[in-house]
């Protein structure tokens, strides 16, 4: 009986052990993704860094960025990122309400971010400054737009977790598939720093 | 696993971030604002800040601690090899053939 109990404590252990050797190796799996992604990223920027006085003497970049929106859009980003970290805080000392109310507030971030992007965007277009116009705009939107389908996936996952985490708790596989979230989420954060610093201001010097 | 489960339960680290990341964002956009530096060192404010706003995500919000000869540390180098490689050769091969046939 003791010993059928011992066997089994260590069973258990060694179960939990391969567990967490499981996700620790899916987080190192989603690092090389976001590496590989961040290449796409440098690459476009790159392209962008190229194009960008290739106006074809359509609009330029002075006149069509603005530096408060892109302040703005910098603005809720970062507090986007910090309310996922509240979130990780949360997920932490697994407190299921917490951790939903954090994950709204980030979705509500994200959402004003692609907000803003998708009226940016809209609005050039309707003046005439589409990506057709010039090799500059069709970087631009090629850039932005790739950004934009990113953080829209992360917003759509951040519900789909969000509806796991309100139907079933926070289990260890939500738990994990949380923390890969977290890294995506951050992950974009740092690529924005990028894109301000070279498409926003260098345009608006 | 253990200790970096420890640095998540705090929100003390992402204070830290949020406040650091806050200060390297009004310093590059401040300046562009008021036009107050030449062209040229308004890039170098932006780059230098850009610089260590990035170091200061991957520390406070990814918690990536980079110890030398952990396998982080190689595959970060790695990658940002391959990175400065691909980016930069863009640049500068478009930038030379574009002196070149201007």
């Amino acid at each position: 009986m003791t010993d059928g109990a011992v066997t089994a404590g260590i069973g258990d252990q060694i179960e939990a052990e391969a567990a967490n050797r499981a996700i620790d190796e899916r987080a190192y799996g989603f690092w090389i993704y976001l590496m590989s992604d961040a290449i796409i990223f440098a690459l476009l920027l790159a392209t962008f860094a190229v194009m960008s006085h290739s106006t074809a003497d359509g609009p330029s970049s002075h006149a069509l960025f603005r530096l408060s929106h892109a302040f703005a859009k910098t603005m809720l980003l970062l507090a986007s990122s910090t309310t996922f970290g509240f979130a990780s805080v949360a997920i932490a000392a697994e407190q299921c309400r917490r951790t939903l109310a954090w994950l709204s507030v980030t979705f509500l971030f994200g959402l004003g971010f692609i907000a803003m992007e998708i009226s940016e965007f809209h609005a050039m277009a309707v003046a005439g400054a589409g990506p057709w116009r010039s090799g500059f705009l069709s970087a631009l939107f090629t850039l932005n737009g790739t950004y934009g389908a990113h953080v829209s996936v992360g917003l759509i996952l951040i519900v789909v977790l969000g509806c796991e985490v309100a139907r079933r708790g926070l289990n260890p596989f939500v738990v994990s598939r949380l923390r890969r979230l977290g890294l995506f989420w951050h992950f974009l954060d740092i690529v924005w720093i990028a894109i301000f610093s070279i498409v926003y201001l260098p345009g608006l010097i | 696993m253990a200790p970096q489960r420890r640095t998540n339960v705090t929100p003390k680290p992402y204070l830290i971030g949020v406040v650091l990341a806050l200060v390297l964002t009004v310093i590059p956009f401040g300046v562009v604002a008021s036009r107050a530096l030449p062209p040229k060192q308004i890039f170098v404010v932006i780059g230098a800040a850009a610089i260590v706003q990035i170091v200061v995500h991957l520390r406070f919000f990814l918690h990536l601690e980079l110890k030398p000869s952990s396998p982080n540390q190689r595959i970060a180098l790695c990658f940002a090899v391959v990175l400065l490689m691909l980016a930069g050769g863009t640049l500068w091969i478009m930038f030379n053939l574009h002196d070149r046939t201007m």
